[in-house]
């Protein structure tokens, strides 16, 4: 199967900096969007940021001028009080302008705290209410596989969302079906709103679990670009192939960046103000690049030409 | 499972974590439930990772051992309810009102009312309440849903007194039922003393004579504020019911008060299609009151924005049902299909907010 067919998106719609400024000008932008609505998901928001980052940075076939084409690679934000990251991404991609993440949360806006995928374009699909993404995503990539274009699907999954049925009646599915097409990365930042997932309804071995129905598993630090990238080129080769579908358990840190309330259960949702906001920023800063006029090169990717 | 908070070592007084500037309230639906425990060895509670969220955190703080973590699984919650309920307890699960009463819905009709056992299913944070969280934790179609199940009760408490009477006053049911809560704990009081609720009785909470405002939890408070302002005006003479009651229906009581009024408002936090205002229509079309009847409520998803945004822009807030309750009054349409909060009201509302919000933290650029 050849997926590099001249009607697939470019690989490579780029952010305008550099891969770590990519992931600080995220977490920066989870921040301000938060001072915008006077409440953020800073938890959730900031451990998947550097996941995020890595996926925008070259891998997923996505084309702003042509948003909605049917053979873009898609991504499900399962965990979708995590969107103000995903908005920064999509802005800095040029799926909209910036800027209009001042209306964020305000009345009448396209972008509140969960996605709408008939507001926003980039948001692949609406998500909120947790458990739900992964059936979507293997709806997306039984679709792909029947269209042979070699699209491919990934559904980001809080390790607490795994509590919900819905995602292991998915698993079962797509593990069944080799829908090798299908990347999930569960963002194993372990907590939860009433305490660590620990406390709260532990679900390590995490790995076993999906092992059991399925799925290649491989377990990962998500603050780590390169072992993101070099996870990512496995999934490629594995789909290249036709093998079982992919799970990312990547352990990260909530709040990452933010060493005031990094790992806290109790800033899932909270609000940094005044002197706090501007510490935090700070904080971020040294990472913090101004954007280049043209999108800088993609990343390679080792399987780039490898189908 | 011990739940403790720790505090974050910040520096502006602004700041603020999961349980908000304001702290966590003395009393909330955790503590009457666990005096009620203290009571009672019936009862148990439990949530769905929404412990904080919910105000059920005294529960587990006072009784440990009756207190179930179900971690992010509504539809297992529920199920476990059940089989609690099945050897002789009385549950109360709580968990946001969207995935208390859709995502669980099947578990609620066949394992809590097709049983007919004695599950207290508690939904919170209803209606448009959550605001910018957006359509996926918005509740406004629960009424419509859990309206037509057999064997359910649905109360729908209009602040925490009328929490705590209709806890008290539906403990002894042998079926389940579904709390309907507007925000948990929060929110304007309507009433002072837990006897001016009692279960299945519509609560008069302002006498009038020229229309009658039928609410019920969230909006209660708003619908009084707007009799209040017009009466105060000598505008009109307005009635306000509360209709905690859901189902089953008081039909006979509402068809009574409509009977006494020119018209009726019915203000709903909740699609008008299968909401309180269907339930009016059919009690006054079925006890032959030929009252007219209009439904205020939402006719769609909503729009995003904060919750106390939204309120007035889709019209109910105080200053909204008094313009809706004043049009009844003069135009009497005959058409009642047609929404008396109109697409200019709601635009005049986007537009004053949105030159408002623009002014906003101009320093803030995204680029």
């Amino acid at each position: 199967m050849s997926i590099d067919t001249p009607t697939r998106p470019p690989r490579g719609a780029s952010p305008t900096r550099s891969r770590e400024a990519f992931a600080a000008h995220i977490r920066r932008t989870v921040l301000l969007e938060a001072e915008i609505a006077g409440s953020g998901h800073y938890g959730p928001s900031l451990s998947c940021a550097d996941l995020l980052a890595a996926l925008y940075s070259g891998f997923l076939r996505v084309d702003p001028a042509d948003a909605d084409r049917l053979d873009r690679d898609r991504l499900v934000l399962s965990k979708g009080h995590a969107c103000s990251a995903l908005y920064a991404v999509l802005a800095d991609l040029g799926f909209f302008p910036a800027e209009e993440l001042r209306t964020y949360t305000r009345l009448g806006t396209a972008y509140g705290d969960h996605p709408d995928m008939k507001k926003v374009a980039g948001i692949d699909f609406s998500s909120g209410a947790l458990g739900h993404g992964l059936s979507i995503a293997v709806g997306m990539a039984v679709h792909a596989r029947l269209r042979g274009d070699g699209a491919r699907t990934v559904a980001i999954v809080g390790d607490g969302e795994l509590n919900e049925g819905q995602i292991w009646e998915a698993a079962g599915y797509a593990g069944a079906n080799r829908l090798s097409g299908l990347l999930a990365i569960v963002d194993v930042n372990t907590v939860c709103v009433d305490g660590t997932t620990r406390e709260v309804l532990d679900y390590e071995p995490i790995g076993d679990k999906w092992a059991a129905f399925g799925w290649a598993v491989e377990r990962i630090d998500g603050h780590d670009a390169d072992a993101i990238d070099a996870a990512l080129a496995r999934f490629e080769a594995r789909h290249a192939a036709g093998g079982a579908p992919t799970v990312l358990v990547a352990d990260t840190v909530a709040g990452k960046g933010i060493p005031a309330i990094e790992g806290m259960a109790e800033w899932h949702i909270g609000y940094l103000g005044g002197s706090d906001l501007a510490t935090a920023l700070e904080q971020l800063g040294t990472r913090v690049e101004e954007p280049t006029d043209d999108h800088a090169a993609p990343r390679p990717i080792a399987t780039e030409e490898g189908h | 499972m011990p739940l403790e908070r720790r505090t974050t070592v910040l520096t502006d007084p602004s700041s603020y974590d999961h349980e908000g500037r304001a702290g966590y309230p003395t009393r909330s639906i955790g503590s009457i439930l666990a005096d009620l425990a203290d009571e009672d060895p019936r009862i148990m509670a439990g949530s769905a990772d929404l412990t904080w969220s919910t105000f059920l955190a005294d529960f587990p703080a006072r009784h440990p051992d009756r207190f179930i973590q179900a971690g992010i699984a509504e539809r297992n919650l529920l199920g476990i309810a059940a089989g609690l309920a099945s050897c002789g307890a009385v549950p109360y699960m709580s968990t946001f009102s969207a995935f208390a009463s859709m995502q669980s819905l099947d578990v609620i009709r066949n394992d809590h009312a097709y049983t007919n056992l004695p599950v207290r299913t508690i939904g919170t944070h209803t209606g448009i309440s959550m605001g910018y969280f957006g359509s996926s934790h918005h509740a406004i179609e629960d009424i419509g849903a859990l309206r037509s199940i057999p064997n359910l009760t649905v109360v729908s408490p209009a602040d925490l007194v009328a929490t705590e009477a209709l806890i008290r006053g539906t403990v002894d049911l042998p079926g389940p039922v579904y709390f309907r809560l507007g925000r948990g704990a929060s929110g304007p009081d309507v009433y002072e003393t837990t006897s001016e609720v009692v279960f299945g009785e519509p609560t008069v909470v302002r006498r009038g004579s020229d229309i009658l405002v039928v609410a019920s939890g969230i909006t209660v408070h708003a619908a009084r504020d707007a009799a209040d302002a017009l009466r105060a005006d000598g505008r009109l003479d307005v009635t306000v019911v509360d209709l905690h009651t859901i189902r089953p229906f008081p039909a006979q009581a509402v068809a009574d008060l409509a009977a006494q009024h020119d018209a009726v408002v019915v203000v709903e936090d909740h699609v008008v299609d299968g909401g309180l205002g269907t339930s009016v229509l059919t009690a006054l079309a079925d006890l032959d009151v030929g009252v007219p009847a209009y439904r205020h409520g939402l006719h769609d998803f909503a729009i995003f924005g904060p919750p106390t945004h939204l309120y007035r822009y889709y019209g109910l807030d105080a200053e909204g049902i008094a313009t809706v309750v004043e049009r009844v009054s003069d135009r009497a349409p005959r058409d009642r299909t047609i929404p008396l909060w109109e697409e200019a009201d709601r635009s005049r509302v986007l537009a004053e907010q949105q030159a408002a919000d623009a002014l906003r933290k101009p320093e803030i650029t995204f680029a």
